[in-house]
């Protein structure tokens, strides 16, 4: 404090002498200068309008004009060096940069009037800009700016950096293009302050520190400061000033993280487009000269102003059911399971009671075999045999061969669940409430699970456990002799089938969540939530985790943190189950459509439409897709 | 299915040992024996093992990194599996109250998800009914929270793992780091530090040894304390069975290598040794920062 009052004491009486740079303390920020001091006789300093990292910008008024009011910009920067040569070094750069600056004449760049240094604070005086900077105008503008009001600027801010760029003998680079950097004047045009003059002063920052500039491009971290990085800072300003998002906030050079018209819709394709140029990382890849940018941002305006401010439909690639089944299979009713292969065909039932045994290479079928009830479950095969579960309670083992029963198990109830084998088991669920394990050999139960609903869900084994879960909600995980190691309870019920993998249980429930419980103690370790509940069963590839909703949509979530990575509405909901092949998911919906989706992006790649909803899981084998619909049809189409 | 476990292995021991013809044995030296008995012996009930290490460096004055760990065992009828909680929090330099944050990072977070634990340690059957990472969100929120009021303008890095069976939790968020060291000397870097150098890397602009390097290898885009908005990585790992989980700051990753901390694990005969030779590995190295590390193993 003791400084500081002695500071302003000497500054008023333009007797400084102190010696006041040995004590750090001097050139704290809040060492400003207080409303009245004069500097150098001339500039009554009036208010601070800015605050930066090495000094202050002061409103003053230049008392050379004696009978008006001529106000200018004072930007005050504190000489922050403790070395004295240093010090002198900065200064003279600062005065060099002072005089460059002081000859260049544009429009868009304040007049400098004046600068000089005073004991270890060197003063620039600049044109005063009426306006506001463009950072002040993001943040109280409610909403989005207008494109054409952004355009407008983006278009200015070519020309001026076009004027610097082109300067002889040297070009100027601008280094510091960001919204707080450009002020808009009462006349509604872009000025640019703060040219990187004052950077040396810029304190040496030591230690662990937040904070990155946000605006700049990559390379200008490794030293190099080009032409070329002020078009990447300019793309970065647009980005800011039509996304609202500020890059300061977020991880550096993430913009392409955030497409613009993700976060803004209004904005056109082809300005986006424009900024996507100019924000590319490799410095050969953006926009060669401020020029040739504003050629792109002009004619994107043309093009925008042509078409008005009706939207334009992206592009899409879907061939409108331009995909031809390579063959069909009719059954007498409703496809509402979902179709196996084993050893040249598919295995298939249907509402119609039958299981059908169809050629997977021609679609002819080879064998059905009648059930007493509607078949909605996928068959499971071991060892020749065909398992399926049946409504009329039944659990069927065929030859897949002959389409000869072997043996029939009884449950108490609709089997809706789909069997699973493993350690010479079977498990199957029914509307009994039981979950039951039927000895392969014997075709007798081992054991029955109770729960206290009926199990539609259709078992994983992993672990050494069974994992199902009921229409209660439960989702339990039972031993190999049926004891019950840990349940978990979800507020609604769960028909969806559990998918274990890497030590987590993913499923869905009717209570619109997703979760992700460890797989040996049942710990809920995540929860996602989804527009409405859901039925589809889960898959796993990669990390990802894919699942359908009622709300209509696919969902792809990081499994490890369970972030929405993406997600595809169709129109209708998704009970069908997804699957993966290759680098695509596949998926139907209740509107008709098989969905074939890149399972990185969601990108559609194609879809098939059919007649009637799709309820069950798509197979895909050998590059061929088979899925049941509700219109009766089997579909065998190239994947 | 314990008894199916013990069956597996009554059946296991029962087996013959069908001795190959025409090799010859010589008596095993006592480290071999020492070593055998290691491996054969079985630690029951499973429990998580660890030991810390900390030191202010070589070339700071003061210490503004802070560590705790916490782990919790429990034998007996119908008993559970270990539960750790570990965490390491580096306290901003160049910034006021760096200790100040650091110390409140680790301490509010270790109070809020240990209060949340409470239940279930009294009682394994009460389950908790908030998923794991939602509450490591909450913790880091909290944190976030406390460390704005408390000690303004400070900042802090905070990288916790909540370890129980054999996944993990991590919360993280800054350049200390969370990895899994592995018998083989294998080493995976769980976390991804926040820093301006790492996306610079990532985007293929600098190489790793020149990140380590880089004048602005200290910056950070992520912080607790700073910014508006706090955006963690919350995650779900499995931990390191057959290893070692490792969290430690950055006083100790940017000066030794990360085969280097994989080869001081493997030697030491302890945890606590271990701790203690990276330790001053890094000081060795100049200790141009505050060092913390906590080393974690499952054993049983």
């Amino acid at each position: 404090m003791k400084y500081r009052s002695c500071l302003e004491d000497a500054l008023e009486t333009q007797k400084i002498n102190a010696p006041l740079d040995d004590n750090p303390n001097y050139n704290a920020p809040g060492s400003q200068l207080a409303p009245g001091t004069t500097l150098v006789n001339r500039y009554v300093i009036q208010d601070i309008i800015g605050v930066g990292g090495m000094g202050s910008v002061y409103r003053a008024r230049d008392l050379h004009f004696p009978t008006v009011v001529k106000l200018v910009a004072v930007k005050e920067m504190i000489n922050q060096a403790p070395d004295p040569l240093v010090r002198k070094t900065i200064v003279q750069n600062f005065e060099r940069e002072a005089n460059i600056l002081a000859t260049l004449n544009h429009p868009a760049i304040p007049r400098i009037y004046d600068y000089f240094s005073v004991d270890n604070r060197s003063y620039l005086v600049l044109e005063f800009i009426h306006g506001k900077d463009m950072e002040a105008i993001i943040n109280e503008t409610p909403g989005f700016l207008s494109e054409e009001q952004v355009l407008g600027w983006a278009i200015e801010l070519c020309d001026v950096l076009s004027y610097l760029h082109n300067h002889k003998p040297d070009p100027i680079i601008f280094r510091d293009m960001k919204p707080s950097n450009v002020m808009v004047n009462q006349q509604g045009h872009i000025v640019l302050v703060d040219f990187g003059i004052a950077k040396p002063f810029q304190a040496g920052q030591k230690g662990t520190m937040i904070g990155t500039e946000g605006y700049s491009p990559p390379e200008q971290y490794r030293g190099e400061a080009t032409p070329l990085a002020d078009i990447y800072a300019l793309g970065a300003t647009i980005h800011h000033a039509l996304s609202r998002r500020d890059p300061r906030l977020e991880p550096p050079f993430s913009f392409n993280e955030r497409p613009l018209r993700k976060i803004n819709p209004a904005v056109s394709p082809e300005l986006e487009m424009v900024v996507n140029t100019a924000l590319q990382y490799n410095p050969q890849d953006r926009f060669q000269s401020a020029e040739a940018m504003k050629e792109a941002l002009i004619a994107a305006g043309r093009k925008t102003g042509l078409l008005g401010r009706i939207h334009t439909v992206t592009a899409s690639i879907q061939p409108a059911n331009g995909i031809k089944p390579l063959w069909t299979f009719a059954c007498e009713d409703e496809i509402r399971g979902s179709p196996l292969y084993y050893d040249g065909s598919i295995f298939i039932g249907s509402y119609d009671y039958n299981l059908y045994c169809i050629s997977a290479a021609d679609g002819k079928m080879k064998w059905k075999y009648a059930t007493e009830g509607g078949i909605v479950g996928k068959p499971a095969v071991y060892e020749g045999d065909i398992y399926i579960g049946s409504e009329d309670q039944r659990l069927h083992v065929i030859s897949a061969r002959s389409g000869k029963v072997n043996w029939t198990y009884y449950t108490n109830g609709r089997v809706r669940s789909s069997p699973r084998i493993a350690e010479g088991h079977v498990f199957i669920g029914s509307d009994d409430e039981r979950l039951h394990a039927v000895n392969l050999i014997s075709g007798r139960a081992s054991w029955h699970f109770e729960a206290d609903a009926p199990i539609r869900s259709t078992p994983f084994v992993a672990n050494e456990l069974v994992y199902f879960g009921s229409e209660s909600g439960e989702l339990f995980a039972v031993n190999f002799r049926g004891e019950l190691k840990w349940h978990f309870k979800a507020k609604q019920s769960v028909t969806s089938s559990p998918w274990v993998a890497e030590g987590l249980v993913y499923f869905a429930s009717v209570d619109g969540y997703v979760y992700a419980l460890d797989a040996r103690s049942g710990w809920l370790i995540w929860r996602f939530r989804m527009g409405k509940g859901s039925i589809s069963s889960p898959c796993f590839t990669d990390g990802m985790l894919f699942v359908g909703s009622a709300d209509g949509h696919i969902y792809a979530i990081d499994a490890r943190t369970a972030k929405e990575i993406w997600r595809f509405k169709t129109d209708h909901q998704v009970s069908s189950s997804p699957t993966i092949y290759k680098d695509c998911l596949y998926c139907g919906s209740a509107d008709g459509n098989l969905y074939c989706l890149e399972y990185r992006t969601g990108r559609l790649r194609w879809k098939f439409a059919t007649k009637g909803p799709i309820t069950g899981t798509p197979l895909v084998y050998d590059d061929i897709v088979y899925i049941g619909s509700m219109d009766h049809f089997l579909y065998a189409l190239l994947a | 299915m314990n008894k199916l476990f013990d069956h597996l292995r009554r059946k296991k021991k029962t087996q013959p040992l069908t001795a190959p013809e025409n090799i010859k044995t010589i008596p095993l030296n006592d480290r071999q024996i020492a070593e055998a008995f290691k491996a054969a012996s079985v630690y029951q009930p499973a429990q998580l093992i660890h030991g810390c290490g900390q030191s202010t460096g070589k070339q700071r004055e003061h210490n503004e990194d802070s560590l705790f760990a916490f782990s919790m065992t429990s034998g007996g009828e119908g008993t559970g599996f270990p539960v750790g909680l570990f965490i390491v929090a580096d306290g901003m330099g160049g910034h006021q109250y760096g200790e100040v944050a650091s110390s409140i990072a680790t301490r509010v977070l270790a109070g809020f998800i240990l209060k949340r634990f409470l239940p279930y340690i009294i009682n394994p059957a009460n389950n908790l009914d908030e998923p794991l990472q939602e509450i490591m969100r909450s913790a880091i929120d909290e944190v976030q929270r406390s460390v704005v009021q408390t000690a303004p303008g400070s900042g802090t890095t905070l990288t916790a793992a909540l370890v129980f069976g054999q996944q993990m939790i991590i919360g993280h968020v800054g350049d200390s780091r969370a990895y899994a060291v592995y018998q083989d000397g294998r080493t995976d870097i769980l976390t991804r530090d926040h820093s301006l150098v790492k996306r610079l890397e990532e985007l293929g602009q600098i190489s790793a040894d020149e990140a380590l390097s880089h004048p602005q290898r200290n910056v950070l885009y992520r912080a607790i304390g700073q910014g508006e908005t706090l955006e963690a990585d919350v995650f779900t790992a499995p931990f390191p069975q057959t290893g070692h989980l490792v969290l430690c700051s950055d006083g100790l990753w940017s000066v030794v290598s990360d085969d280097h901390i994989a080869k001081i694990i493997r030697e030491a005969p302890t945890l606590h040794d271990a701790c203690r030779d990276l330790v001053r590995a890094a000081n060795d190295a100049g200790g141009p920062d505050n060092i913390s590390v906590i080393l974690v193993k499952s054993i049983g």
